[in-house]
């Protein structure tokens, strides 16, 4: 038979939960990480691979917006030509606070194999990054872990991000 | 007996020689070796002047002044057969003969013929367009300009292909550096943050084993770990290694597990 009335007091258990502001906004923002849907080069397919059903990024709350305005998480996945470097700065400004940026792959982090005139020789020298993933290129349970690296920092911060220090560039 | 041969300064010099390695060459023939070749190369030197004229691995090989390319691309193109452009780009000789080597690979599909066009131009002069002849050329020719500085004349839009507007320089110059110069350096830097921020960002990173010394925040050091981001300019302290205490299972004996140091 159902029981339609749940006795709490009987059970031991109350309805009520303590936790603290920055506990409860952070749990909301680790877990609905949203993704620009934005690739540079063979980083991509993996990144590609890590959102499709294979791997499915979904479970964890990492859904691929297409646009910056509702995304959180920048996935900087391949070379970073100079050229394209504007656009990419330019997507990263249009984003909303609070943001994050996952360097994915080793062209990324450090230009990589591209010791060359036309790559930026690390990304983080135009965004600040948060998560450094290495690999050439990284496969999708890496990208998964960097995810889980960063819902993790994530959950250590303050709700406010005023008082999360950041690399410098975000002052400019 | 062996010949004896001093080996002090083999730094400055190989002390041996290869006895048995060719330099290879492509092999050259003469284009009266091929009917069709001849009678193209015939339609092409009563109209424009030829220089040099042979056949390289089975392609003819011509080489013109440099003012009679659009003539001479015409009448391969309208006499001779010659439907496409496959590829045309420039060579930099300009450290060994002082000039640009321009080139045109042209495909003849119905009597599967392939030549190239070959002519020689001085640094800072312009060759003619042949966009009107062939469309396959506007995109290469943009893309001659934008590695060698050749400008094609008449060309409907003469603009980098490759590298930014506003870059400086044509990296495919011998001259130029691989890892760029001071321009391509700061170019991100410049074109986002502006030149105040040159200092704060600091010098690109071009060398891959750098390693900061006290940096405690990218490096980990095995043996002598720190907190992340401590001061160890003072130098660090020695931590032994902790290995965890692992609990093996004894499946000889009856009662199972036991904590790994009793374990012989």
């Amino acid at each position: 038979m159902a029981q339609h009335q749940v006795n709490y007091a009987s059970t031991g258990g109350l309805p009520i939960a303590l936790t603290t502001v920055d506990h409860l906004v952070n749990w909301g923002r680790s877990n609905s990480l949203w993704p620009l849907t934005y690739g540079l080069a063979c980083c991509a397919i993996e990144m590609m691979a890590s959102g499709a059903s294979r791997y499915d990024f979904d479970r964890m709350g990492t859904i691929f917006r297409a646009s910056p305005r509702q995304s959180d998480v920048m996935i900087l996945a391949g070379t970073l030509s100079k050229k394209h470097s504007e656009f990419a700065r330019r997507l990263y400004d249009q984003m909303t606070e609070p943001k994050w940026v996952i360097s994915m792959g080793s062209c990324a982090n450090t230009g990589g194999m591209f010791n060359t005139y036309a790559t930026v020789q690390g990304v983080d020298r135009i965004i600040p990054v948060d998560i450094y993933l290495p690999g050439c290129a990284p496969r999708p349970e890496t990208l998964q872990y960097a995810m889980m690296m960063l819902q993790k920092k994530i959950r250590r911060e303050s709700a406010n991000m005023k008082n999360n220090t950041k690399q410098n560039l975000r002052l400019i | 007996m062996r010949k004896y041969i001093p080996k002090d300064s083999v730094q400055k010099k190989a002390y041996y020689t290869d006895r048995f390695h060719v330099v290879p060459s492509t092999p050259r023939e003469d284009v009266s070796t091929d009917e069709v070749f001849a009678k193209q190369l015939e339609a092409l030197s009563a109209k424009v002047e030829v220089l040099k004229a042979e056949i390289q691995l089975g392609a003819m090989v011509v080489e013109i002044n440099h003012q009679d390319n659009f003539k001479a691309l015409e009448i391969l193109k309208e006499e001779c057969g010659y439907a496409m452009l496959t590829e045309m780009s420039a060579v930099d000789y300009l450290a060994k003969d002082g000039n640009f080597e321009v080139f045109y690979q042209m495909l003849n599909l119905k009597e599967v013929k392939r030549m190239r066009l070959v002519m020689r131009i001085e640094q800072g002069l312009a060759v003619e367009s042949v966009v009107p002849l062939y469309k396959s050329a506007n995109f290469a020719e943009r893309e001659m300009f934008d590695m060698f500085g050749i400008v094609s004349n008449n060309h409907p839009f003469m603009k980098r292909i490759l590298m930014p507007d506003d870059w400086e320089g044509h990296p495919l110059l011998k001259t130029y550096p691989l890892q760029g110069d001071e321009f391509a350096s700061w170019y991100e830097v410049d074109k986002i943050f502006g030149k105040d921020a040159r200092e704060a960002i600091g010098p690109e990173n071009r060398d891959q084993s750098k390693i900061e010394r006290y940096d405690t925040k990218r490096f980990s050091r095995v043996g002598y770990e720190v907190p992340f981001g401590a001061d160890i300019s003072e130098g660090e302290t020695e931590t032994p290694i902790e290995y965890s205490k692992t609990f093996l299972v004894d499946y000889q004996k009856a009662d199972g597990v036991k904590p790994a140091e009793t374990r012989k």
